[in-house]
């Protein structure tokens, strides 16, 4: 049967925008595409696409319980996703797992757990000690590079309970430093941190795009966003908006993605820096 | 006849393998399942499942049963310990099962669970058992030994297959260390490096699984879980590192076994399990008292020395503020380490001390601000050397701080 010639335009046009996504897709160091979690019959990320660049910071921003945490979780598999797909550096993420790095909560582990400062991070180092996780010279002396970079040398022999809450993010980062990763996917690495420890972070992380890596944090200062990052995902279940920080982070897509949660005092601030 | 010897002669001469070869091999095997046990249930513990592996003990026992019953239908000795073990494994696995589809499924708690499995599963294995003795084949049968474990005429087989269990979980744990501690402190982080976290988990359940039916017969099914538990606890007190913790343990469970078995050997009226749990909570007891860090002993000697910092420490601040000190356990620190001359007047070193501590103290009273949420600001009280808490950045920032609120007051001041 003849297809219509409007037709015949859209399904071309639809392929082309179709490549188009998916060499998007390949150039950039991570790309989501309909991912859905639920817990039960609610989703917690309803759909959402996002892409992040390569060399880029990127912040994920909105409201508590709006599924930050769980897109970072479901993009690396760490809870299942309903739907969705994956795509690091343009291959699929169980090919290129070791091109990733994590950083969890830091809520999320038993701090009194008897280990010490340097065994987490050699954890970072998990897939280079072979089947019999034999630890070498080499592997310690890159663990403590690792902690040289975030300023905690001192502490590598301390057990990890006995450290700040400041302290034992440094480690988790230096954990993710270990892993020699091309992107790093950081969940609020700076909730419930000292300012000496704020600044240490985001020195890291600056280097590290320095040095053409990626780094994505599920973030909740909304006064450091324009400060730290070059780009913002903006989410609140579903996907309010996307891209560059000067672009994407206006009172408006705030507004949309907080409701009325959000403090107008803040968004006030932002209109002014907006006319400003 | 002579008399037998008496019991603390026989129960070095076991302890020293010579109570007979047999014995000394139950008591090698006893031994080999200790260090399994206690190693094994170190990330049980980690992983903050211990108690799964009561479930799992109790659950043999409609296996036992089970096993017996078939291997006599089927005209075999009903006593063999391979058959029997492998019904207590079969009937264990569906036990763990159980536990597992109940937590997954439905909304009941994984404690809910566990103590479901375990009485069902254990009532009908008493019935079972009941039945069993009221047949002419079950009375000698003495698989009421399961129950609380009888090394009494076991047989050069039964303890090979014991230390060869025991040696194989062992392995198993050597092989597996890394991927269960990963998993245990944070499987989130071990699930984004790809590791398959439900496998892991079902890997340790089964190596306890294996550990608890090759110890059914040597410690009985009630007490397993004493020697799953009780080594891990009492290693955490000994050592801040996993490897240590699982290595001490290994220890603590060994001797135990060992020890355990030689001393039911010298006196066969007892059963063997718990002895066994006994010499393991002994050793919990000691490494109580006496573990570094951890132990009482310890921790009343780290009180006393708080106390001698607490008064050394405001000591020198009034040293430094130039106020005069009456608390004689202050005069008496501060004189033994030659901060003051006898007649209360600081010495060279002591102006030097004092000075330090107040900078520190100032450094300290900045960081108390910043931390005021952390749960460790109460670390932040001068009595741990600055050093020792915070990394050189931080330190660096609060001097910062401190010198622009003193520029501060300055400026106020002209």
């Amino acid at each position: 049967m003849a297809m219509r010639a409007r037709d015949r335009i859209e399904l071309v046009q639809g392929r082309e925008a179709e490549a188009a996504a998916r060499a998007e897709a390949a150039r950039a160091a991570m790309a989501l595409r309909e991912i859905t979690v639920s817990y039960g019959e609610s989703p917690a990320v309803f759909s959402v696409d996002a892409t992040f660049p390569r060399d880029s910071l990127v912040a994920i921003v909105g409201p508590n319980g709006a599924g930050k945490s769980t897109l970072l979780k479901a993009a690396l598999g760490v809870v299942p996703r309903l739907s969705g797909t994956v795509t690091v550096f343009g291959t699929p993420l169980e090919r290129a797992r070791e091109r990733v790095a994590y950083v969890p909560q830091r809520a999320s582990v038993d701090w009194d757990f008897p280990t010490r400062v340097i065994d987490v991070v050699m954890m970072g180092l998990y897939r280079e000690l072979g089947l019999l996780g034999l630890v070498r010279a080499s592997h310690r002396e890159r663990a403590l590079a690792c902690l040289a970079r975030v300023g905690m040398t001192d502490f590598a022999t301390r057990q990890i309970g006995q450290l700040s809450g400041g302290q034992q993010q440094r480690v988790f980062l230096a954990r993710a430093l270990a892993q020699g990763a091309d992107l790093y996917l950081l969940d609020e690495p700076f909730a419930g941190v000292d300012a000496a420890t704020e600044k240490a972070i985001i020195d890291v992380l600056k280097e590290l795009k320095g040095e053409g890596r990626t780094v994505v944090c599920v973030h909740h200062d909304l006064a450091t966003v324009a400060d730290y990052f070059d780009r913002v995902l903006l989410i609140n279940t579903r996907r309010i908006a996307e891209g560059p920080v000067a672009e994407v982070f206006t009172a408006e897509n705030l507004q949309a993605t907080y409701g009325g949660r959000l403090a107008s005092a803040h968004i006030d601030q932002l209109r002014l820096s907006e006319q400003g | 006849m002579p008399m037998s010897s008496p019991p603390l002669e026989a129960f070095v001469s076991a302890l020293l393998l010579q109570a007979g070869y047999n014995a000394a091999l139950v008591a090698i095997g006893a031994g080999l399942l200790g260090i399994a046990a206690g190693a094994g249930g170190t990330f049980l513990f980690l992983r903050k499942r211990a108690l799964v592996s009561d479930a799992i003990a109790h659950a043999t026992l409609p296996g036992v049963g089970i096993a017996f019953l078939v291997m006599v239908g089927l005209g075999l000795d009903g006593r063999s310990l391979v058959g029997l073990l492998a019904g207590s494994a079969l009937s264990a696995a569906l036990g763990l099962l159980c536990v597992e589809w109940i937590t997954r499924r439905t909304r009941l708690a994984e404690d809910t669970a566990i103590g479901a499995v375990l009485s069902v599963f254990f009532g009908f294995g008493i019935v079972l058992l009941t039945v069993i003795q009221t047949l002419s084949q079950g009375r000698q049968a003495g698989l009421e030994g399961f129950l609380l474990g009888s090394t009494a005429g076991m047989l050069y087989s039964d303890a090979m297959v014991i230390a060869l269990g025991g040696v194989l979980a062992v392995l198993a744990l050597v092989a597996l260390r890394r991927p269960m501690t990963l998993v245990s402190f944070d499987p989130g982080f071990a699930a984004a490096l790809g590791l398959n976290t439900r496998r892991i988990d079902l890997a340790m359940m089964l190596l306890v699984l294996a550990v608890t039916v090759t110890g059914l017969k040597i410690v009985g099914l009630v007490l397993v879980v004493a020697l799953l538990i009780i080594p891990p606890v009492a290693a955490r007190l000994w050592s801040e590192r996993t490897d240590h913790v699982v290595l001490i343990a290994g220890a603590i469970g060994g001797v135990s076994g060992y020890a355990g078995a030689a001393m039911s050997a010298a006196a066969p009226g007892l059963p063997t399990g718990p002895i066994i749990v006994l010499v393991a909570f002994s050793l919990f007891l000691l490494s109580l008292a006496f573990a570094p860090g951890r132990g009482v002993l310890a921790a009343a000697i780290r009180h006393r020395r708080f106390q001698l910092r607490l008064h050394r420490r405001q000591g020198l601040l009034s040293l430094a503020r130039g106020e005069p000190i009456f608390d004689p356990l202050t005069l008496k620190v501060l004189r033994r380490e030659g901060l003051i001359r006898p007649d209360r007047v600081p010495t060279e070193a002591g102006r030097i001390e004092a000075g330090r501590a107040l900078v520190d103290e100032r450094r300290f009273e900045v960081a108390r601000r910043i931390h005021r949420d952390d749960p460790l600001s109460h670390r932040y009280d001068g009595l741990t050397p600055i050093t020792a808490v915070m990394t050189g950045d931080e330190i660096a920032e609060i001097d910062r701080m401190l010198a622009a609120s003193a520029m501060l007051r300055r400026g106020e001041g002209s």
